[in-house]
């Protein structure tokens, strides 16, 4: 076990496993048989206590779906979902490769969360407004954001609709329901709140839905969140994205050796639902009823996704200095993509030979839109971004004091 | 709109004005904060406006000043023009993130795509014996953060026209309401029987809706001798100081610290050749350093004495030894007696 130890009484905790260990996480319970079953969405929040410390799953290990929560998709649909996870990772390591070779200042990759944002995305509608972090680019693809305007953003070229104002891959995308992501970590929590608070004021039937990381779960910005959506019954989701790792640090240190970070929601009245993130039909499945819950005035629901963040947190450091190299791979819940795949071989959709050339195409597919992208320019070249454009949209009317500052600033050429 | 009607108002009766013409224009105005709803905030300025426009207009939030900032970000970004108030100046650090990070950067992070259209109300400054915690001017800490405004006015007619435009702002406003000045104007002597608006000229105020844009100064008096900048509580200070050393001193209210009408004091300085400034808050890297830094950068050739300013000490705002702390009138008459000695 830990290699560390605590030789005072003050309890530090650590994570099971560290470099140089062999990561065993047979402990885990995998519960296939116990999910909770699936209340109506208008009950009571306290029916939904206990789903904050069990776990609901519809696809097993063997490819099949089962249970009362496995939803009505049909296998368009889930094709859909298959090929906006593949085009999400393929994205994600081509981009991580540019930014290897200098292209962009940073990146980071999503992979083995793709279902939390693609499942997620399926079950909502396109006026729901998503607040995001920055590893739920998988919301962009399946709504059908550009992805070559999403390279652009990430090039910080003149493609970039943000004119290089913001880091790669703090994106905002207003028209496909992405608020602009903050770089300040559960800020965006209670933002949704009150955006979902706005919808309500308006009588409009539209939802927000927000996300965090296990790891910001410790900003008071997330009991912000908790207490107004409960306080004033916003339409809204609140997702907590477990996937382990904040940077390098594991998700004891964020709230304790805890069960479960969906429990936190059960304090301020809240729905709970504690889901298996890296199963698309489960994720979609709590996504659809809480949406449908927020809806119909029920008020808010936290959604516990229980993922594995396979890579490191950014381009900016290596997962091999703080935990064992192979956890990703005896991660007990698998790979979100596989096992959406093995369900549709299971039920005669798909076969492992259509996957492979899948996965060629998006690969040839993303190379060419990158192409096409890195044409507008890039950050170790040319970015065709005008430098005078950093004095635009600090306000909506150019002060006096920034057009000096401007003219100054033209002076020093 | 018609401005023919005007009344007396004090100054929190000037603030609610605002609030309930604009509530009243447009349905997207929705004004919280804490005890601000049912009971009408702790200074009443929101008195009487959950009765007239609906619990859901103007409501209680929870003790919470990062979740009403947090809110009203996401209100403000989804079309709502939202009016939040902190209670006491002094509670608004735990917002601080929401409004540096978060309302001040918003437009500029989405290059336009989600804006911020919020206001911030909050009292602020001491004189009531409110001790550390009732008393601050935390001013420069707004007006460091680029994409913020920060207004502060001094009487009621400039209260309610700054906050309609304020409200009516594009870009988030803090709107600082020096509480001293909330019931009269104070002349920088504690001991003596305080002044009610009634009866001020800038007690009257146009019923309706008028505006004062954000980013012009006020020269409240015209003088040859010297110009002192100063805001909010200390104008009124300053006033009473002029009248009793007779010097002929330029008053610019600066009623808008961000944007500042640096138009209207360059002109004034080059004219006098003398500046004061003065604030309530604490000294070192107060706004005054930034004013200083202005009028030597565009006046220097102009300038006859050293600049000087007349502030808070460097020290918590202490409860008993309040008067000792502020600014008064004493203080200021000294200053500027000596400035004009020093020839």
């Amino acid at each position: 076990m830990s290699k560390r130890q605590n030789t005072s009484r003050l309890y530090v905790p650590e994570p099971p496993f560290r470099p140089g260990d062999t990561p065993d996480y047979s402990h885990i319970s995998v519960p296939a048989k116990h999910t909770p079953p699936r209340p109506d969405p208008m009950c009571d929040d306290h029916e939904t206590a206990g789903h904050a410390l069990g776990l609901i799953r519809v696809l097993r290990f063997n490819g099949e779906a089962v249970g009362d929560w496995k939803p009505k998709l049909t296998s368009e649909q889930l094709l859909k979902g298959l090929r906006d996870m593949m085009l999400t990772r393929a994205m994600d390591i081509r981009m991580f490769n540019m930014q290897r070779q200098g292209k962009m200042s940073f990146y980071m990759k999503s992979t083995g969360e793709e279902a939390v944002s693609v499942g997620h995305a399926m079950a909502l509608r396109a006026d729901d407004m998503t607040f995001p972090t920055y590893r739920q680019q998988g919301i962009l693809i399946n709504r059908g954001a550009p992805i070559a305007e999403m390279m652009c953003q990430c090039l910080s070229n003149g493609g970039d609709r943000l004119q290089g104002k913001s880091i790669p891959v703090l994106y905002s995308f207003r028209d496909f329901g992405f608020f602009s992501v903050s770089g300040n970590l559960g800020t965006q929590l209670i933002q949704g709140v009150g955006w979902a608070m706005a919808n309500a004021y308006k009588n409009e039937d539209s939802i927000a839905s927000v996300f965090t990381g296990e790891g910001a779960t410790a900003e008071g910005d997330f009991h912000y969140a908790l207490n107004f959506a409960s306080t004033y019954r916003a339409p809204c989701i609140i997702n907590v994205v477990n996937n382990q790792w904040a940077i390098s640090s594991f998700q004891g240190i964020a709230m304790g050796e805890g069960e479960s970070f969906a429990a936190r929601g059960t304090g301020y009245g809240l729905a709970t639902l504690r889901v298996d993130g890296n199963d698309l039909l489960a994720v979609y499945a709590a996504t659809e009823w809480a949406a449908e819950r927020a809806r119909k005035g029920g008020g808010a629901t936290v959604i516990e996704h229980f993922t594995y963040r396979k890579e490191g947190h950014s381009t900016s450091d290596d997962p091999t200095k703080y935990r064992p190299e192979d956890e990703p791979e005896v991660w007990p819940f698998g790979d979100p993509i596989t096992r959406l795949k093995d369900h549709l071989i299971h039920i005669g959709e798909w076969s492992e030979e259509k996957h492979l050339a899948q996965e060629k195409e998006l690969k040839l597919h993303i190379r060419d839109l990158y192409k096409e992208a890195e044409k507008m320019g890039n950050l170790s070249g040319d970015t065709h971004v005008d430098p005078l454009t950093m004095f635009e949209q600090v306000y909506g009317d150019m002060p006096d004091h920034l057009k000096r500052q401007r003219a100054n600033f033209l002076d020093e050429d | 709109m018609s401005q023919s009607k005007s009344s007396d108002m004090n100054m929190i009766e000037a603030i609610r004005d605002a609030m309930d013409v604009k509530m009243s224009s447009d349905p997207n105005v929705l004004v919280f904060g804490e005890d601000v709803g049912y009971f009408g905030g702790v200074f009443r300025c929101t008195a009487g406006l959950q009765e007239k426009h609906g619990l859901h207009r103007c409501f209680d939030t929870p003790i919470s000043e990062g979740g009403i900032v947090g809110m009203a970000v996401g209100m403000a970004a989804n079309g709502l023009r939202p009016v939040a108030e902190i209670q006491f100046a002094d509670y608004i650090y735990p917002g601080y993130d929401q409004i540096a990070s978060e309302a001040a950067r918003l437009r500029y992070r989405s290059n336009g795509e989600f804006t911020a259209p919020l206001t911030i109300r909050t009292p602020v400054g001491g004189g009531i014996y409110g001790g550390t915690t009732h008393s601050q001017s935390p001013e420069a800490l707004f007006t460091h953060i680029a994409g913020l405004k920060t207004v502060i006015p001094s009487n009621p007619y400039d209260a309610k026209g700054l906050l309609i435009s304020a409200i009516e702002d594009d870009d988030p406003v803090l709107f600082l309401e020096p509480k001293r000045l909330y019931n009269g104007p104070f002349d920088g002597e504690p001991h003596k029987a305080s002044v009610s608006w009634a009866g001020h000229a800038l007690g009257d105020v146009p019923s309706g809706e008028y505006r004062i844009s954000l980013g012009k100064a006020r020269v409240l008096r015209e003088g040859e001798a010297l110009t002192i900048l100063a805001y909010g509580t200390m104008v009124w200070v300053a006033q009473a100081a002029v009248e009793a050393t007779g010097v002929d001193a330029e008053i610019i209210d600066l009623r808008s610290l961000l944007p500042l009408d640096l138009e209207t004091i360059v002109a004034s300085v080059k004219k006098t050749g003398r500046a004061m400034v003065l604030h309530e808050a604490t000294r070192t890297s107060g706004f005054g350093a930034e004013l200083i830094a202005e009028i030597q950068e565009h006046c220097f050739y102009y300038l006859e004495a050293p600049l000087v300013r007349v502030t808070g000490w460097d020290t918590p705002y202490p409860h008993a030894q309040e008067w000792a702390y502020f600014p008064t009138k004493e203080r200021v008459m000294r200053e500027i007696n000596d400035m004009m000695d020093a020839d």
